[in-house]
Order: structure tokens, then C-alpha cells, then sequence
């Protein structure tokens, strides 16, 4: 198993894209380590459902964005930031969609299979890395997105509600696009 | 009242169906001993017992699935899960073995017993079989009956009818199928597992295309615009002697959806209506749990159900009523 | 410890005189001991073969052979309901149950289990047993520790057991007919279509990787399970019946192999070297067996 590099994603090479990229990483990092210690934290049982698969490296990438997340859910040390697409990091398991796709997903407002069914999701990799995560986060009561939101006070749960009103509305035009 | 059977394959799908309005919940161990044993899963012990207290303070019946084939040696891990049900109070097993359906019918006299779909038990003789020696109080009918055929099964026998209404269309007789077995080494019947994550692969190209195999072996190849279903054997698309462009050799990927044939089903004299899907999210179970809990309350109020659009959770987005409507469908 | 070796059913839908000339060459020249007949796939194909089965039964029976009637494995309208019952309620010769309304049929009275029966571990053996049961076929997917469990189990309560060592595995079975698919055309208007396919419909991946085979309602294996290396291990584990499922190749020369092969008077690598020589084009797999997957061929060697 090939695993994500670190400094590798640290390297600058300097056309424009990815300065930007290289910035936005820089300053979502300590939220991203936040937001992944507190569920750690709160959701023991989460890494239960993982069975052996918390020391793999998924790679979560929403398309739309100017940075893809990578994950590792080891209880011991949670890790999750964000890298630059360019370096291509080799992911035991990827999980590739727009943003707001994958939003709803861990807002628990829309089901995996159906996404996938739909190629609104891709994977690849070990499937059944991403199966287990998908199942594992399904577990937690509520919505992830909004614990989320709920650990940045009012500001996060603006945002969210910005978010969720956005995705409502794409939602509801490809309905209508496709009737 | 025709009961509404909803699937659960976390504890936090459980509250979900029982909190959309289910009349009952089935679910099962994080084991072989029922046949949704996918990576990450289904219930322990604990787990089940604070799902069973949850449900029966709302007034929701848990059924406890333990519908696979233990191979012989490994007979005690179905007796225990069948154990551990009672012990936490499930209000029926699901089974579909004989051997196990005699012990816990020995073992068990006062829980409930339902014949699984796994048993395939199709005709009249075959269900009167398991209601005298075990006792059944329910079967689970197979997905390949027409409403008709229902209808005369329901004159026959004197136990409980159960059919799916909605999810996943297996199109082979369940408990007989060795298809995952052949490609991967792992069964269906022993085992639980249908194409198990972790023998199959999706390999994305370029152009957008995507290939999904099982055990090496390729099931389908879709181009950018289409839709997926799920990668098992029976939904693949294969080269035939008369087909050499490729075909759906079984069927395509699609979902069973009877939202439309509720009153024909209730009238035909189905007592429990069951929806699929506990390898599926909260919110498919919230989604579909809903619909039908509404649909079916306005039947019951005398009115025309309004039924919810349920085509995007469904396999390959496309729906078919399958056996249920027309005998053609074979 | 020897074993019997028997025949089974013929899965395809071959022309009624094919199987006649079949089976009298099975009489004549065939190592096998018992047969069983009788359409188990498909109750549409019944009527065929109907009318010659009292011949072909006594020219068995003349040839020393004890014949065995198998029941169809889906039973879901009237007719096979029919079927099922009136072959359940035959005195002689004995029969084989495939499904669960055969058993109701048969309310106790001794029979045979057939391999679409389930029959998987000791508990379920031991109901069938006290059941009536007299015989027992393990199923197709079934690995040797748990065969060799089910086959003490059998013995000890004096039941036959029986594992299919040779032909394509069932893999599955139907309501729909997907031979009738293949050619556009649903079940009750197939025009018997299955009927070009003698060794079944071969169906590729799409890459041109073989895999199943279709026959009718019932899915098959590519590859045809050989069990050549096992008998001996099968026999004892207390396996009293070894199955050859017919296929269109020479099942003749198949049993001879067998039956030489179980003897001892010719080496297990010499039999398998002949089998596939006689199969040529088919692959051959024994993976269910070792557990593994099915269409996989293990070297027995490299087991051990």
C-alpha cells in the first residue's frame, strides 16, 4: 500500500492555480485537524465499523475545489488535511465528487449508492475501504456536516445553512432539467 | 393492518426507520448468520439490545435475520445468534435453514419464527411444509410471483404472507444462488456475502467510462452518461452466441418498486410489506420508510395513496414492478 | 473404502431421441451403478422424454443399473406443483426431492435429497434424516472440512452421501428463463430455444472471458467440476456416492476414467491428463472444493 506523502504534497512548483491551492491548504489545515479530532473523540464506536481499515489513506476529492482532503481515520492519530490534486497522491481509496454532492452525503441528506448509481460519485481503490467508511459514518446519529457546523458556533452553522439552501436548489433544477 | 417491515443495517438506521414510521424493523448480527454480512455493517449484541428497547418504547416489532446456510461445523454460531435474539427480547427470527428453523423452534417456542426468502419457498406444499414442522407463522414470499399467484398461495396456506415492495430485484431464486461463490470464494449462502467489496474493483478511464469487476472478472462496462447498478453477477452485461454486441443476459440494472400495486397486494391479502435495503444509508431508510408509511396510511384512510418519486434511490435509476405485474416478465 | 458411482440427471434439453441413444449406451457401456432421470430444470421440457421414460428405466434396470427419479427444483405452477406430487407419490423406483414441496408430497416416506435441497450441515441432516430421508447430495459449493463433517454425520445415521465430482456446477436457478431472453422471447413463448444448446448457451465477459453457461432457467459454471484428485480424499471423509452430471461430451469414456481412477488401476494424473483430453475446450475446477473460488483449479499437491 503506497501511502500519501507529506512533504512531496509540500512542494511548491509556482504557476498561479497552485500558489492558491498551496495558500487555501495552508489555512484550512488547523480546522481540518480540529474537525477530525473532535469526531474522533466524540464517535469511538465509529473506528469500530473501520475493523482493520484505520491506518489506510483515503483520498476525498471534491472536484470543484481548488484542494482534495485526505484522510486517515486511525484512532490513535487522526489525520485529515488538505493536498494539492497536482502531486496525484496514491490513495488506498478514492472518493471523487462536486462538493455539494459529497456535502449532502455527510449531511446524510442523500444516499451513497444512489450517487453512485447516478456517477455523481466515483471511486476506486479498495472498495470495501470505502464501503466500511461510508457504513461507519452512517451510523452516527443526526449529520456529521452539521457537528461540524455546530463546533464553529453560529458562523458554521451559517454556513451550512448557505450550503445546504445551495445544494437544495441545484437539487431541485436537475430534477427539473431531467423532467 | 398490513404492516410495514423496513430495513436496518446500523443502529442509527434502526431509530431512523422506526422514528419514518415502521411496523417493524429487521436487522442482524455483524456475522455470517444473516445474509447481509457487508464490511462495516449490521449489529453486536449490545447493539441489538438498545435497538430492541428503542423500538418497542415507540411500539416497533424487531426481527431478528439469521436466513443464511450455516456448512456443517459451524452450526453453534447460528444457535447463538438465535440465542442472543431471544435473550434481548426480538419479537421473530427470520430463518431459512431447517436444521436451525428445528432448533429454534425447539429452543425458542415462544418467539415467533418467518420462513425467509432465502428458503425460495414458492408453492403452497412448500410453505405448509415449514408451517408443520416449525411452526411459521410468516413467509417471506420470493420475488417472482405475479399478484395472481399470490392470491391463490394466500387460499392455501393459513400462515402470514410477507413480499417486497421495494429495493434491490434479485433475479435468482434466493438460497440457490453459488454465482459470488464461483468468482470469489466466498458464499452467499455460507457466507452472506453478494459480490463482497473487497473482490470488486471499479476501474475509471479518461473518457469517463467506468468497468466494474468481481474477482477479476469484468460485469460491466458503462459509458460516461449512464447510469450504475450495483457489480454483481446477475446485473452484468455479457457476449452471447446470438448477442455478440453484449447484453443484460439476466436482467438490467433496476429496482423492484410496487408503490403503484399496493391496494392490488393489500387486497390479494399480503400481511406485511417489506422494503429492502440494509446495506443502504439513513437516508434511503428515512426516504423510502416515509413514503410508503404515508402511502400505505392513506389506503388505510380510504384515499388514493399519493406516492412519493422513490426513481433516484433506485438501481440503474430505472424501477420495474418485475414478476409482480406480468408472468412475460419470465 | 470404495464408493458407488452414479449418474445424474441430464441438465440440458437434448432431443428425446438423443437421450435415448444416450442412455442405452449408459446401460450397455458405462461404469456408473445408479441413474438418475427425470427433468429437473425446467417443468416446459417434461412431456419430451415423458413417453420413453418406462423403456429407458427397464433397459437400465436390465443392465444392472438401480434407477433413481430426481423432482424439479422450482416448483411454482400448477403443473409443476402436478409433477412434483404425483413423482412424490411413487412407490418404485425410488426418487430424488429437489424442492420443498416434494418433501410436503412425500409426508415421510423414504427418498432421496437431492442437490437443490440445501443441505448443508449436520442439524439440517439430521431432520432430513428423521425426515425419511435415506440419501443426501451435498451441495455444489460445499468445501471438505465441511463435506467431511455432513458425510460423518450421514453415515453414522446410515444415509448416502453423495458429492457431484464431475460436469458444470448449478450456480443458479430462475423464474426467468434466460434462454428465452437471450433470443428476445420470454418463458411461456421460449419455443424451446434451449434445445440448440446441448453443453448450454456460453456467455463471455465483455473483454471475451468466458464464464457461465445458461440453460434455460438454470446458470452454470464455464468450467465443468473434476474431482478426479479428490475421490480418494471424498471416499474417506465416508463420501458413499461420487455424481457424474452428464455433458455433452463422451460420458462413457468419463466413467471408465472415474471408475479406474477410484480402483486404482490407473494414476490420478494419468485419469486427469485423459479427462481433459476428453473435454478439450473446457476448463476444468475443483475451487469449491478447496474453498476457493469455484471456476479455480487447485493442484492438490500445492494444498498439502
Amino acid at each position: 500500500m503506497k501511502h500519501l506523502n507529506p512533504d512531496k504534497a509540500a512542494i511548491p512548483r509556482l504557476p498561479r492555480a497552485e500558489t492558491i491551492t498551496l495558500m487555501s491548504c495552508a489555512l484550512v489545515q488547523p480546522l481540518l485537524r480540529r474537525v477530525v479530532r473532535q469526531i474522533a473523540t466524540r464517535h469511538p464506536n465509529l473506528f469500530e465499523r473501520l475493523g482493520s481499515y484505520r491506518t489506510i489513506d483515503y483520498l476525498i476529492d471534491p472536484i470543484d475545489f481548488p484542494f482534495a482532503l485526505h484522510l486517515r481515520p486511525d484512532p490513535l492519530e487522526p489525520l485529515l488535511r488538505a493536498v494539492s490534486r497536482d502531486v496525484t497522491p496514491d490513495a488506498g481509496a478514492t472518493i471523487r465528487g462536486r462538493f455539494l454532492t459529497l456535502l449532502r452525503l455527510l449531511d446524510s441528506s442523500e444516499d451513497g449508492d444512489a450517487a453512485f448509481f447516478s456517477r455523481d460519485l466515483e471511486v476506486s481503490g479498495d472498495t470495501e475501504a470505502i464501503v466500511r467508511l461510508r457504513n461507519a459514518l452512517d451510523d452516527l446519529d443526526g449529520s456529521i456536516a452539521e457537528e461540524v457546523a455546530n463546533m464553529f458556533g453560529p458562523p458554521g452553522r451559517a454556513i451550512l445553512g448557505r450550503l445546504r439552501q445551495m445544494y437544495l436548489r441545484r437539487h431541485s433544477a436537475e430534477k427539473l432539467a431531467q423532467a | 393492518m398490513t404492516e410495514l417491515i423496513c430495513p436496518a443495517g446500523t443502529p442509527a438506521a434502526l431509530r431512523t426507520a422506526v422514528d419514518a414510521g415502521a411496523d417493524a424493523v429487521y436487522c442482524g448480527f455483524q456475522d455470517a448468520t444473516n445474509a447481509r454480512n457487508f464490511p462495516g455493517l449490521n449489529f453486536t449484541a449490545d447493539e441489538l439490545a438498545r435497538g430492541v428497547s428503542y423500538a418497542r418504547s415507540r411500539g416497533t416489532k424487531v426481527l431478528l435475520t439469521i436466513n443464511t446456510y450455516p456448512p456443517a461445523g459451524k452450526v453453534d454460531l447460528w444457535r447463538s445468534a438465535a440465542d442472543v435474539g431471544a435473550h434481548v427480547g426480538v419479537d421473530a427470527f427470520i430463518v431459512a435453514d431447517m436444521g436451525l428453523a428445528d432448533y429454534v423452534a425447539r429452543a425458542h417456542p415462544d418467539i415467533r419464527l418467518h420462513l425467509s426468502v432465502q428458503a425460495a419457498a414458492s408453492s403452497p406444499e412448500a410453505i405448509r411444509y415449514y408451517c408443520k414442522h416449525f411452526g411459521v407463522k410468516r413467509v417471506v414470499l420470493p420475488r417472482i410471483l405475479t399478484i395472481p399467484e399470490i392470491r391463490q398461495i394466500r387460499r392455501e396456506i393459513h400462515c402470514e404472507i410477507e413480499t417486497f415492495i421495494f429495493g434491490n430485484h434479485g433475479l435468482m431464486v434466493e438460497g440457490r444462488c453459488s454465482l459470488t461463490n464461483y468468482l470469489t470464494g466466498q458464499s452467499t449462502n455460507m457466507d452472506g456475502v453478494c459480490s463482497p467489496a473487497s473482490d470488486v474493483e471499479y476501474v475509471q478511464d479518461e473518457d469517463g467510462s467506468m468497468c466494474s469487476r468481481l474477482g477479476g472478472f469484468t460485469l460491466d462496462c458503462i459509458g460516461a452518461g449512464e447510469k450504475a447498478g450495483y457489480p454483481t453477477i446477475c446485473k452484468g452485461r455479457y457476449i452471447g452466441s446470438h448477442r455478440p454486441e453484449g447484453y443484460y443476459a439476466f436482467e438490467e440494472p433496476v429496482s423492484l418498486n410496487l408503490s403503484h400495486l399496493l391496494p392490488e397486494l393489500i387486497e390479494a391479502g399480503v400481511d406485511a410489506l417489506k422494503i429492502e435495503g440494509r446495506q443502504r444509508s439513513k437516508s434511503y431508510v428515512r426516504t423510502v420508510v416515509s413514503a410508503f408509511r404515508s402511502a400505505l396510511d392513506d389506503i388505510r384512510h380510504g384515499q388514493t395513496p399519493n406516492i412519493a418519486d422513490l426513481v433516484a434511490l433506485t438501481e440503474g435509476q430505472k424501477e420495474t414492478r418485475g414478476a409482480f405485474e406480468t408472468k412475460r416478465w419470465r | 473404502m470404495t464408493a458407488t458411482l452414479t449418474l445424474g440427471p441430464i441438465p440440458y434439453h437434448w432431443p428425446a431421441q438423443a437421450k435415448c441413444d444416450f442412455y442405452a449406451r449408459i446401460a450397455d457401456e458405462a461404469t456408473v451403478d445408479e441413474v438418475y432421470l427425470g427433468e429437473v430444470v425446467c417443468s416446459k421440457r417434461a412431456p419430451f422424454f415423458e413417453a420413453h421414460l418406462p423403456d429407458v428405466i427397464s433397459r437400465l434396470e436390465q443392465a444392472g443399473k438401480a434407477v433413481i427419479l430426481s423432482s424439479l427444483a422450482e416448483v411454482t405452477l400448477k403443473r409443476e406443483r402436478k409433477a412434483t406430487v404425483e413423482l412424490a407419490e411413487l412407490e418404485r423406483p425410488e426418487v430424488e426431492i429437489n424442492n420443498v414441496g416434494g418433501l410436503y408430497a412425500r409426508a415421510g416416506r423414504s427418498h432421496r435429497i437431492g442437490p437443490f435441497m440445501n443441505a448443508y450441515n449436520e442439524a439440517t441432516i439430521g431432520w432430513m434424516a428423521r425426515q425419511g430421508a435415506s440419501h443426501i447430495c451435498l451441495p455444489i459449493e460445499l468445501p471438505a472440512k465441511a463435506i467431511a463433517i455432513a458425510a460423518k454425520t450421514a453415515r453414522d445415521l446410515r444415509l448416502g452421501v453423495e458429492v457431484q465430482v464431475f460436469g458444470r456446477a448449478s450456480l443458479a436457478v430462475s423464474a426467468r428463463c434466460y434462454h428465452a431472453r437471450a433470443h428476445g422471447r420470454s418463458k411461456d413463448n421460449c419455443q424451446f430455444v434451449c434445445e440448440e444448446d446441448p453443453d448450454g448457451m456460453p456467455l463471455q465477459t465483455l473483454d471475451h472471458r468466458p464464464i457461465l453457461r445458461i440453460n434455460g432457467i438454470q446458470t452454470l459454471s464455464e468450467s465443468y467440476i473434476d474431482l478426479l484428485a479428490e475421490t480418494g480424499p471424498l471416499m474417506k471423509m465416508g463420501v458413499s456416492h461420487l455424481r457424474l452430471s452428464p455433458q455433452a461430451v463422451d460420458m462413457v469414456a468419463v466413467s471408465h476414467l472415474y471408475r479406474h481412477c477410484m480402483d486404482g488401476k490407473i494414476s490420478v494424473t494419468e485419469a486427469k491428463r485423459k479427462l481433459q483430453a476428453l473435454c478439450a475446450g473446457v476448463p476444468l475446477s475443483n475451487g469449491f472444493f478447496h474453498g476457493e473460488a469455484g471456476y479455480r483449479q487447485i493442484a492438490m499437491d500445492a494444498k498439502r
